[in-house]
C-alpha cells in the first residue's frame, strides 16, 4: 500500500498575497486616506461632518455585528451608544474636578475617552443582554424595542444621571493632553475621531476573524447546527452582544468628546432606527457595508435637510427600494457592478446597465419632481419648484404632469426590462 | 370609588380601542408570519381619511368608507410590497413595514401638514350621556364602546362560524393542503392582511377625534400594540384580547394614581430623596407596558395565551 492521500491534497488556505490584500491592505488605504484628508485643507464645515461621519462608521459597524455577523435584528442599539457617551460624558467631568482638586481621574487624558465609552457600552451590553439575548429572531426583536422606549423614557427620569432634557454638557480641554493635542481646535478633534475611527475599525474587522466571530456567523446561519457541534448560540450571542455594546459606546464615547453635550435623545429610538438604515442600506452582508450607509447618510443628513424638507420621506423610499430589490445593500452593489465589468463586457450587457440606469433616473427624476411640488403645496407659502434654473409652480397642472410622465416612463421602462430579463432567462 | 369607577371606564375604552387594532395586527401575525411594524400607521391613515372623507360626506359614511380606502391601501402593499420580498425571509418582512411606516408618516405630514388637524367628534354624539358623581360622561366614549364591542362580536362570528372564517383558519395551519384544494391562497393573504389594515383604520376612525389626529399618533401608539401583541401571545386573539384590556386598564389605573415613590419609600421606611424618590406613578404610565413586555418575554416567552414560542 503506498501512501498517496497527502500529498495530492492541494493547499486550500489562501496565499498570504491574497491574505494581505483581502485583509490588510483595505484597512492601510484607510489609515492612508485619514492621514491625507487634512492636507486637502478642508474647512471646518467638512471638518464637523467628517467627524459626525467617523463616529457614525463606528457606530454603524457595531451595529452590525448584530445584524450582519450574528443575524440578530435590533431596534434599540442607540442604547448603548447613549451609556457609552453619557459614561464618557460623566468621566469628562470627573477629569475636569480632578485637573483642579486632583484625584485618580486627573491623569486620564480626555483622547482615552472612547474607552471609558467602550466600558459603559459593554457594561449596559452586559447587563441588558442577558434577558434579551435568550431568544433569537423576531422575539429578540420585540425585545430591543420594548427595552429601548423603557429605558428612552427612563432617560428623561433620571436627572442626575442623565440630566434630564437638556442633557448634560462638558468640557474637552482639560487634563492630559495625549499626543500634544490639546483638543480645541476642530482640526484637533479630527485627528481624536480618525484616530479611533481607525483603530475600532480595525478591532471590529479583527473581531470577524477570531473563532468568536466565525461562531457569530455560523449562528446566523444555522443556530442548530452549533448546538450540535456543541456551543450554546444563546451565550455566543450573548458575547457578541456585549462585544457590539462596547464598540457602540465606544463611538458614544466619540461623540461625547466632539459635541461636549449627551442628551436622553440619544437612547431613544430615533437614532436606534437610524443605524439600522445605515447598516442596511450599505450592505449588512459585508463588513465595508454599513462604513457606506454610514457616509452615505450622514452626508444625506447634514445636506440633504437643508435642500429638500422631505429628505426623510427620501430616506424611507431608498430603505424600502433597498429591501425590494437590492437587499445585499450598497456594497453589493458596487460588487456586482465590478464583477459585470471583468466578467460580462459586452456590448448587449451595457446597453442593458444603461437602460437600467436610465429607467432609474427617470424614476428618480419624476418621483423627486412630484415630491418637492407637493412639498411646497403642502406648505402653501406659494414657493416655487426651481431645478436647475426651471420654474416649476405648484399651482399649475403642467409640472405635475411632467413628474407623473417622467415618473410613469420610468416604471414602464423598469417593469419591461425585467420581462425582456426573464424571458431571456428561461 | 369615584377614581376606581372613572378607570375602568376609562381602561376599558382604552384597551377595547388597543384590541381593536391588534386584533388586526395579530391576525396578519399568524397568517403571515410577519410583524407589521406599519400598523399603527394605518391606523394613523384611518383617522387622517375620516378627517377628509367626513369633510364632504360627513362622520357616519367615513366612518364606513375610511376603514374601506385604509384596507385597499393594505391590500397595495401586500401585493406589491410584502408579496414580493415574502421568499427573502422574515427579517426582510420586519424591516420592510420599518420603512413603510417611516414612508407613510412623512406622506401624511405632506399631505395634511405637520399639525395635528381638526379632526373632531361628530355633533350627533358630542352631549354627555349621563352623570356620575357630578362629572360628566361623554355619549362618544359609549359610541366607542359599542363599536368595538360590535367590531368584536363579527370578528368572532367571521372567524369562527362562517365558510370563510373555516378557511382562514386553514390556509394559517395548513396552507398547502388550502391551496391543494383549489384556493387562491395567496389571494387569502392579502385580503387577511386588508382586513387587518381596515380594522386599524376604524380604530383611528374612532380613536383619531379621541385622541388627536397628528402625523407622531402611529409612533406613540405602535409600540404599545405590539406589547399588546407579544403580552397576548403571538397569533392568539383571545390573548390580545385579554392583554389590551389588562394594558387599559394598567396604564389608567396608573395615571389616576396620584402618588410618587418618595411617599412609598417613607410609607416603607426608605430613604425618601433622590431621583427615584421624585417619579410619579402617573409619570411611568407611558413605561408600565414595556415592562410588562420585558418581564413577560423573560418568564414566560409565549405570552399569556400562545400555543408556541414564536
Amino acid at each position: 500500500m503506498t501512501d498517496y492521500s497527502v500529498d495530492l491534497v492541494p493547499d486550500l488556505a489562501p496565499s498570504s498575497q491574497y491574505k494581505f490584500a483581502t485583509r490588510v491592505l483595505p484597512l492601510l488605504l484607510m489609515a492612508l486616506l485619514l492621514l491625507v484628508i487634512p492636507l486637502l485643507e478642508p474647512s471646518r464645515t467638512s471638518l464637523s461632518l467628517l467627524n459626525a461621519v467617523g463616529i457614525n462608521i463606528v457606530f454603524a459597524l457595531s451595529y452590525n455585528m448584530l445584524l450582519g455577523q450574528a443575524g440578530m435584528l435590533s431596534f434599540g442599539h442607540a442604547v448603548y451608544f447613549g451609556f457609552g457617551g453619557y459614561a464618557a460624558m460623566h468621566a469628562m467631568n470627573w477629569i475636569e474636578t480632578a485637573s483642579y482638586d486632583g484625584g485618580v481621574w486627573a491623569a486620564f487624558p480626555v483622547f482615552a475617552l472612547p474607552l471609558v465609552g467602550f466600558a459603559g457600552g459593554a457594561a449596559a451590553g452586559a447587563v441588558i443582554g442577558w434577558p434579551s439575548c435568550r431568544r433569537a429572531g423576531v422575539p429578540f426583536a420585540m425585545i430591543s424595542l420594548g427595552l429601548a422606549e423603557l429605558i428612552a423614557a427612563a432617560g428623561l427620569m433620571f436627572v442626575g444621571l442623565f440630566g434630564g432634557e437638556e442633557g448634560i454638557t462638558g468640557d474637552r480641554m482639560n487634563g492630559v493632553e495625549a499626543f500634544g493635542l490639546s483638543l480645541g481646535p476642530i482640526g484637533e478633534v479630527y485627528w481624536f475621531i480618525a484616530f479611533w475611527a481607525f483603530a475600532g475599525t480595525a478591532l471590529m474587522y479583527a473581531f470577524t476573524r477570531t473563532p468568536l466571530g466565525k461562531l457569530a456567523q455560523a449562528v446566523r446561519d444555522n443556530p442548530e447546527r452549533v448546538q450540535f457541534v456543541g456551543y450554546n448560540p444563546n451565550k455566543v450571542r450573548y458575547l457578541v452582544f456585549i462585544a457590539a455594546g462596547g464598540f457602540a459606546g465606544l463611538a458614544g464615547g466619540m461623540s461625547a468628546v466632539n459635541y461636549e453635550i449627551f442628551t436622553p435623545e440619544s437612547l431613544s429610538v430615533i437614532p436606534s432606527g437610524l443605524v439600522l438604515l445605515m447598516a442596511y442600506i450599505g450592505g449588512a452582508r459585508y463588513f465595508a457595508g454599513p462604513i457606506l450607509g454610514a457616509i452615505m447618510l450622514t452626508y444625506m443628513q447634514s445636506n440633504f435637510s437643508d435642500y429638500s424638507e422631505a429628505w426623510l420621506l427620501y430616506l424611507g423610499l431608498l430603505f424600502i427600494g433597498m429591501i425590494m430589490f437590492a437587499p445585499r445593500g450598497l456594497a453589493g452593489l458596487l460588487l456586482s457592478a465590478v464583477s459585470g465589468i471583468q466578467h460580462s463586457l459586452t456590448v448587449k450587457s451595457l446597453l442593458r446597465w444603461g437602460a437600467y440606469c436610465t429607467a432609474g433616473l427617470l424614476v428618480v427624476v419624476g418621483g423627486v419632481t412630484l415630491i418637492e411640488l407637493a412639498v411646497r403645496r403642502s406648505n402653501g407659502f406659494g414657493e416655487v419648484f426651481e431645478p436647475f434654473g426651471l420654474h416649476l409652480s405648484p399651482e399649475q397642472v403642467l409640472p405635475w404632469m411632467y413628474g407623473g410622465v417622467l415618473l410613469a416612463a420610468g416604471v414602464g421602462l423598469l417593469t419591461a426590462l425585467h420581462k425582456v430579463g426573464e424571458g431571456e432567462s428561461k | 370609588m369615584e377614581t376606581v369607577v372613572f378607570a375602568l371606564l376609562n381602561g376599558l375604552i382604552y384597551g377595547l380601542l388597543l384590541f381593536m387594532l391588534s386584533s388586526g395586527l395579530t391576525l396578519i401575525f399568524s397568517m403571515m408570519g410577519v410583524l407589521n411594524m406599519a400598523h399603527a400607521s394605518f391606523y394613523m391613515l384611518g383617522a387622517y381619511f375620516a378627517f377628509t372623507l367626513g369633510q364632504s360626506t360627513g362622520f357616519w359614511f367615513a366612518l364606513f368608507l375610511a376603514p374601506i380606502c385604509v384596507g385597499a391601501v393594505g391590500a397595495c402593499v401586500e401585493r406589491w410590497g410584502l408579496r414580493r420580498i415574502h421568499a427573502g425571509g422574515h427579517v426582510g418582512e420586519l424591516l420592510f413595514t420599518f420603512g413603510l411606516a417611516y414612508v407613510i408618516e412623512e406622506l401624511v405630514k405632506i399631505i395634511w401638514g405637520k399639525f395635528a388637524v381638526a379632526y373632531e367628534v361628530p355633533a350627533e354624539l358630542n352631549f354627555s350621556l349621563f352623570e356620575l358623581y357630578g362629572a360628566q360622561y361623554p355619549a362618544y366614549r359609549m359610541f366607542m364602546l359599542l363599536v368595538s364591542i360590535t367590531m368584536l362580536a363579527g370578528l368572532w362570528y367571521l372567524l369562527k362560524r362562517t365558510r370563510i372564517g373555516l378557511i382562514i383558519q386553514a390556509s394559517l395551519t395548513h396552507p398547502h393542503m388550502v391551496s391543494h384544494l383549489g384556493h387562491n391562497v395567496p389571494r387569502i393573504f392579502m385580503l387577511v392582511f386588508a382586513a387587518g389594515c381596515a380594522l386599524a383604520g376604524l380604530s383611528g376612525v374612532i380613536g383619531g377625534n379621541y385622541l388627536v389626529t397628528e402625523p407622531s399618533m402611529a409612533f406613540s401608539i405602535g409600540p404599545i400594540v405590539f406589547v399588546v401583541v407579544v403580552v397576548g401571545g403571538m397569533g392568539s386573539l383571545a390573548g390580545a384580547f385579554v392583554a389590551s384590556l389588562l394594558i387599559g386598564f394598567l396604564q389608567t389605573f396608573a395615571i389616576s394614581i396620584d402618588a410618587n415613590f418618595a411617599e412609598i419609600f417613607s410609607f416603607a421606611g426608605l430613604n425618601p430623596e433622590g431621583d427615584l424618590g421624585r417619579i410619579t406613578i402617573s409619570s411611568l404610565a407611558p413605561m408600565l407596558p414595556f415592562m410588562l413586555l420585558v418581564l413577560m418575554l423573560m418568564l414566560r416567552p409565549r405570552g399569556l395565551m400562545g400555543e408556541r414560542e414564536f
